[in-house]
């Protein structure tokens, strides 16, 4: 079964990363470091100006209380959605900083700028990926990429989605070194989660400090829900009429997001279902209501591909609808994200998003790429052999962490071990430089402190557009040095602020 | 020179019979069982029946074929699927010709649980030799059919390449998936093929036919079956095709509930 478990976490997120993060963590200079509220040198950065002022006129043990009363209100909020009795909230917790992370509107411009380039690559690749395969008919991209991968999911070969549309709901993971410079650690194209503690912790500030936010125009997030359902009925099947019925398919209570999944499908006030409630009845997946069955348009699920249609995939989930390929290939709903977008954000094609996104838009990519050795070819094998103990080495399809190398804190024995590895099997293994990850305050007993974060934007996909919330979901790793942002790891996350200019 | 004879034209009714000894609550099926037009078989007509079920929805999966999802009720205590038409068929000497898709060529080098190459299929692959490439899958499936006497009843359907390369028996489809598992090993493209046969001595088939095609740079696709130590000819019609069994199938069950399940297929292939 898929990521069944009681552990608390955002599905698979930086795991890759976040090894090479924890050996990072000591070895990165923090006072050389870019802070996003100090700069470089201690010098306050102009979207933090009126945050600072306030900052400075409250008194901390008043924040220390607000700080708790933050950590009680999410707790409630658990308990509200009858998803979590009292002992359980206290599990599921994630720990919140009450101090946002502030991005400048010229900053975001810029950066949605790159995230709708990116998005836009990405569906014109999957497109063209499960149909005529120019990219690779171009010499853009090695046909052992596609052909050798098992994210590539042949029963989307030649279906058209409704739409036109593969990832309805994308999370794009960023990292910051720079005033400039955003790096994509990875493209969530399949089922990302955490939008609900964007929600959460936005709805919790407004809460606790109203006055903030007249002090500081901030961008709007809490209309996500609505342009979620928005977009999605958008992408319904032609002939759904002018309401299309959405719903939501969770794994069930057991999974780690079905708060999530629960409180999406409350706030867009659509249905929660899980796959027993669902069945092929005249043509379409229909839901069993109280007035017998009713046909659904667009599933958003939250079920992994395998798990999604035991007639067609995996024999033994009961977590899916049985036929609901054969609906979705002839056309009857629409399933979001797409089966088979996997493909998009496997590890082994990202190192070729830079040509990907110039071949389908043919621009220049505006966000970067983490420069990615392929060690498969025979020059980047050479050059990482040279370089081992200062870059990042991953299996091409591994994940989670397993099987990697983390040069700077390995030992001489580990680097020997894995230069064997890597001269016997080099297409197995890609290498990454290790980066000087941003920081911003955290609130401390002791005042301000920085601390390394991550930032995962949510971006929906429609006919109609590319709409992406201003903000997102930032991750932050509380402990002092730390580059691991994992809830389950010690990470915890902030309200992300983009202001209007 | 070569003389084409005039094309055959042949009658076929396949009849697949399931009986549910305690009835069923909800049950799907995926059927397979509409053969296509192409260059040397012409379908006249074609029907399928089904009683007992209800057909919710007909698509083309990525091999070309046509699909159609059958679903039973609750209480259904038995389903009867009758597909039947006439098919007119050239000869080819096996040649299917050029790939069309939409699946890439390259998806056909693809092992999957049932056809992958292990030890004995790559034991095969040793004795086989040729000068061109059409030589080597001839000597391949001689060389199968030497290593797997024709049994009916031998083997299980899950049974892989393996399986039955290690019992020695087996039936068609058995012997489609050692061709295949080799000739993928061998780096040739291949498919199964789910069809029928019409033997000459009779109009009951015992059942429907498999065989393997692989795909030669400068012919295409060419039909190899090792179960007649020939490639398809006339009396051959092709219905469905896949990497395996399991994609070209031409059922796919699935049933909810029900007790026992019991299964009689009926085929007729006659000349008209």
């Amino acid at each position: 079964m898929a990521r069944r478990g009681t552990k608390r976490d955002f599905g698979m997120d930086l795991s890759t990363w976040s090894g090479s993060n924890r050996a990072m963590s000591g070895t990165v200079n923090e006072t050389g470091n870019f802070d996003e509220m100090w700069g470089r040198d201690g010098a306050l950065r102009a979207p933090y100006e009126r945050f600072q002022s306030w900052f400075d006129g409250e008194d901390p043990k008043n924040l220390r209380a607000k700080q708790r009363e933050a950590e009680e209100l999410f707790r409630l909020t658990g308990i509200t959605f009858n998803v979590y009795g009292r002992a359980e909230a206290e599990e599921r917790l994630i720990p919140f900083d009450i101090i946002p992370r502030i991005i400048s509107g010229r900053e975001w411009q810029r950066l949605s700028r790159g995230i709708e380039q990116r998005v836009r690559a990405i569906n014109a690749f999957l497109h063209d990926i499960y149909h005529r395969q120019e990219i690779i008919r171009a010499g853009r991209i090695p046909q052992e990429m596609i052909a050798r991968n098992d994210a590539f999911l042949p029963q989307m070969i030649g279906v058209a989605p409704p739409g036109g549309i593969y990832t309805h709901i994308v999370g794009i993971d960023l990292v910051r070194t720079n005033d400039d410079d955003f790096f994509v650690l990875e493209d969530n194209a399949r089922t990302p989660s955490g939008v609900s503690y964007m929600l959460e912790n936005r709805e919790t500030m407004l809460q606790m400090f109203p006055e903030l936010f007249s002090r500081n125009r901030v961008q709007p997030v809490q209309n996500y829900p609505r342009m979620l359902r928005q977009s999605l009925a958008a992408c319904a099947p032609s002939g759904s009429g002018g309401r299309p019925c959405v719903a939501v398919l969770t794994p069930g209570i057991y999974n780690s997001a079905y708060f999530e999944h629960a409180f999406l499908a409350d706030q867009m006030g659509v249905e929660l279902v899980e796959g027993h409630d669902l069945r092929v009845v005249d043509g379409r997946v229909a839901m069993r209501t109280t007035r017998g069955y009713k046909p659904i348009d667009v599933l958003y699920r939250r079920v992994d591909d395998d798990f999604l249609d035991a007639l067609n995939f995996n024999p033994d989930s009961a977590l899916g609808v049985p036929g609901i390929m054969d609906v979705y290939r002839a056309g009857g709903i629409t399933i979001a994200n797409a089966p088979g977008t996997g493909i998009a954000d496997d590890k082994a094609i990202y190192s070729y998003m830079p040509e990907i996104v110039e071949f389908y838009t043919g621009e220049r990519p505006i966000l970067k790429n983490v420069p990615t050795w392929r060690c498969s070819e025979p020059e980047a094998l050479t050059y990482v052999l040279d370089h081992l103990d200062e870059l990042v080495v991953k299996e091409v399809h591994g994940s989670g962490g397993y099987g990697m190398l983390i040069g700077p804190a390995a030992s001489k024995k580990e680097l020997a071990a894995f230069r064997r590895k890597l001269r016997a099997r080099p297409g197995h293994y890609i290498a990454q430089p290790t980066l000087s990850l941003s920081t911003v305050p955290i609130f401390t007993n002791k005042g301000l402190a920085p601390r390394h974060v991550d930032l995962r934007p949510f971006v929906l996909v429609s006919p109609e557009g590319i709409n992406i919330t201003p903000g997102g979901l930032t991750r932050v790793a509380l402990k002092k040095g730390s580059l691991v942002v994992n809830s389950s790891q010690g990470g915890g996350t902030k309200d992300t602020w983009v202001l209007e200019d | 020179m070569d003389h084409d004879p005039m094309p055959m034209r042949l009658f076929i009714r396949h009849t697949t019979r399931y009986t549910f000894d305690t009835p069923a609550s909800h049950g799907l099926q995926q059927l397979r069982k509409t053969p296509k037009s192409t260059h040397h078989q012409q379908v006249l007509h074609w029907r399928t029946d089904v009683q007992g079920g209800r057909r919710e929805v007909a698509f083309e999966d990525h091999h070309n074929n046509v699909v159609e999802l059958i679903s039973f009720e609750r209480e259904a205590e038995g389903i009867v699927i009758v597909s039947e038409g006439e098919v007119e068929v050239g000869d080819n000497h096996g040649i299917v010709g050029r790939h069309i898709g939409p699946a890439p060529l390259w998806l056909y080098r693809r092992a999957t649980d049932r056809t992958r190459a292990g030890a004995g299929c790559r034991a095969l692959i040793r004795e086989v030799a040729g000068e061109t490439e059409l030589d080597r899958l001839h000597a391949l499936r001689e060389v199968i059919a030497r290593a797997i006497t024709f049994e009916i009843g031998a083997s299980l359907s899950d049974w892989s390449a393996e399986d039955a390369l290690a019992a020695g028996r087996g039936v068609c489809q058995d012997h489609t998936h050692v061709f295949l598992a080799c000739a993928r090993e061998m780096g040739f493209p291949a498919r199964y093929v789910s069809g029928y046969l019409m033997l000459d001595d009779r109009v009951e088939q015992d059942a429907a036919h498999a065989w393997a095609e692989a795909h030669v740079d400068g012919l295409g696709w060419v039909g190899f079956d090792v179960s007649n130590g020939i490639s398809p000819d006339m009396r051959y019609v092709r219905v469905a095709t896949g990497l395996d069994y399991g994609e070209a199938a031409p059922v796919t069950g699935l049933t909810i509930g029900g007790g026992g399940e019991r299964l009689s297929v009926q085929i007729e292939v006659a000349q008209q």
